[in-house]
């Protein structure tokens, strides 16, 4: 049950208590037992929505950052990887495999504005041995959703 | 000189008396109505609302650009019915052989049209449930053979009786025609259900031919295969295609499983008159069949969520819907309101915007029913039940 209202709350997170209950044939009362337990455990994290801000002319600047570090003797990459997701630019931290260890999604105003996080924060930061830094050009898809609108194809309206 | 009168011929209908006969369409007319209006929303679609998934179309797409265009052999290509018979091994354990049994046909339309045309003679009787699709009596009628109809109702989940089956068998039987999951009634047929009507069908020496096409559609349940049934693996003939589970409506691809002899007199027609499906839409086939159950896992759940809102939101209107477990359709009673089944689906279109299906476009057993497909955004079902409540508070009955 968890995991049913987990999904469909990812997907729409405006949905509510009363439509979820519907569409997991659960009472609205255990749903939102479940999904206040939830919020309280940290598996729901927070409530997102995904702006187009091209659209509101309201610019931003990503950038993909691959970060090389040398792994500390006890703790591996943890403590390196908290003192960089501790910046507020770095808006997603991930440490993956392959040619380097840590990827950062740093989002700023503008190029200068990240460029700056990467060179005076970022870089210096202990444990950080090198940064190679994509600028994002244009977001097609983000979090599952296409940002730039699919032509709504039309099906026959009644069909036996 | 004038041509004498005694030898003019006298003039006939240019159509063919079988086709006069036919029952035409029963929504042509809601069709042309919601045509000419703004803001519908339509519950009155037979097909899913996905388009069919990416990689399924690249493949199909790739293919055109390495220019596979061409006719395929007869039965279908050879990888597809490999991949078909691994399919219906894996599924349900059953082993046809894809040299000699299995064709695969522009949608399970044609494959259920061959069978009848490859099976009936004159005035052979196929027994089939009221209501059902509309293509069973009309395929049955146009290859000369008697539709016969059995009742079946709410109170029994629209499942048809094998008691009912058998009072209706004569000596010009030729076969029981069922398709479930069902279209309209959404209904499931249970095992123990599935072999009563086998054992009426071993009695008589039936054929049975079971359109599964909606077989992956199926919410808290598990579909039976009527091939599976202890000795029906002959004597079945399966239909199944890829439309609905992989939303592949347009790209008209189905199939139809069954013994040589009768495989090989379906392929007989379909030679002469398709002489094959459509190669793009075998190779898209053949993706879905290997990459495709992901996709199909996704759409179900989908489904299953808008299925409990519809179900729950007409009974919370008062229009009584036993629980359909399968397809994509509800199908509610509109008695409440004392209005035939085209009366209701006219009313509610014009007053507020809501298409549906008459029940009776289905049969005389579909009359005082509406068929709802809930395969459209949450969005729209809600609107729907919404504007729905509203027509049934001003019409309902005292």
């Amino acid at each position: 049950m968890l995991k049913d209202i987990l999904k469909i709350l990812e997907k729409d997170a405006r949905t509510t208590t009363k439509q979820i209950a519907a569409m997991t044939n659960t009472p609205a009362t255990e749903v939102a037992g479940i999904i206040k337990q939830a919020e309280k455990d940290k598996t729901i994290v927070k409530y997102k929505t995904i702006i187009n801000w091209d659209k509101v002319g309201n610019e931003q600047v990503w950038a993909l950052i691959e970060v090389k570090v040398s792994p500390q003797r006890d703790v591996g990459f943890d403590s390196i990887a908290e003192r960089i997701y501790r910046f507020k630019e770095a808006r997603t931290v991930y440490l993956v495999s392959g040619t380097y260890d840590l990827l950062v999604l740093a989002v700023g105003k503008t190029m200068h504005e990240v460029a700056n996080f990467v060179s005076q924060k970022l870089a210096p930061t202990e444990g950080v041995n090198g940064t190679v830094t994509h600028f994002v050009l244009k977001r097609y898809k983000e979090d599952g959703e296409i940002l730039e609108g699919e032509e709504e194809v039309k099906r026959q309206p009644v069909t036996l | 000189m004038a041509i004498s009168t005694r030898h003019r011929r006298k003039r006939q209908s240019p159509t063919s008396q079988q086709v006069r006969q036919l029952r035409p369409s029963g929504i042509r007319k809601y069709f042309d109505l919601i045509a000419s209006m703004e803001g519908v929303i339509t519950l009155g679609v037979g097909e899913p609302d996905f388009a069919t998934p990416w990689h399924i179309r690249e493949a199909a797409i790739y293919s055109l650009e390495k220019g596979y265009t061409m006719y395929t052999s007869n039965l279908g290509m050879p990888e597809l019915r490999q991949e078909l018979s691994r399919y219906l091994k894996d599924t349900y354990n059953l082993t046809y052989d894809p040299a000699t049994e299995l064709l695969i046909t522009t949608g399970v339309s044609e494959a259920l049209d061959l069978t009848m045309r490859a099976t009936l003679d004159p005035g052979d009787e196929v027994i089939m449930p009221d209501p059902c699709y509309v293509s069973y009596s009309a395929c049955v009628a146009l290859a000369t053979g008697k539709p016969v109809m059995v009742p079946t109702d709410p109170e029994n989940n629209f499942e048809i009786s094998a008691a009912d089956i058998e009072a209706q068998v004569t000596d010009k039987t030729k076969a029981i025609l069922i398709g479930y999951p069902a279209n309209p009634t959404g209904a499931v047929m249970t095992r123990d259900k599935l072999a009563e009507i086998a054992e009426v069908a071993q009695r008589h020496g039936l054929l049975i031919i079971s359109d599964e096409i909606y077989a992956r559609l199926v919410y808290g349940v598990e579909h039976t295969c009527l091939a599976t049934l202890p000795g029906m693996r002959e004597s079945t003939i399966l239909l199944g295609g890829f439309s609905k589970a992989y939303a592949m409506t347009g790209w008209r691809i189905g199939y139809a499983a069954a013994n040589p002899e009768i495989t090989a007199a379906m392929t007989k027609i379909h030679q002469y008159t398709m002489l094959c499906a459509p190669i793009m839409g075998q190779i898209a086939a053949v993706e879905a069949l290997r990459s495709g159950e992901n996709s199909v896992a996704e759409m179900v759940e989908e489904y299953n969520r808008r299925r409990l809102v519809m179900v729950k939101g007409l009974n919370d209107i008062g229009l009584s819907c036993f629980e359909p477990r399968g397809a994509f359709y509800a199908f509610p009673s509109i008695k409440s309101t004392g209005m035939s089944s085209e009366e209701f689906t006219e009313k509610l279109l014009l007053e507020e915007k809501v298409a549906v299906v008459p029940g009776s476009a289905f049969g005389q057993c579909g009359e005082g029913f509406i068929r709802c497909c809930y395969a459209t955004p949450l969005a729209n079902i809600e609107e729907a039940l919404s504007r729905m409540k509203r027509f049934v508070g001003k019409h309902k009955r005292a």
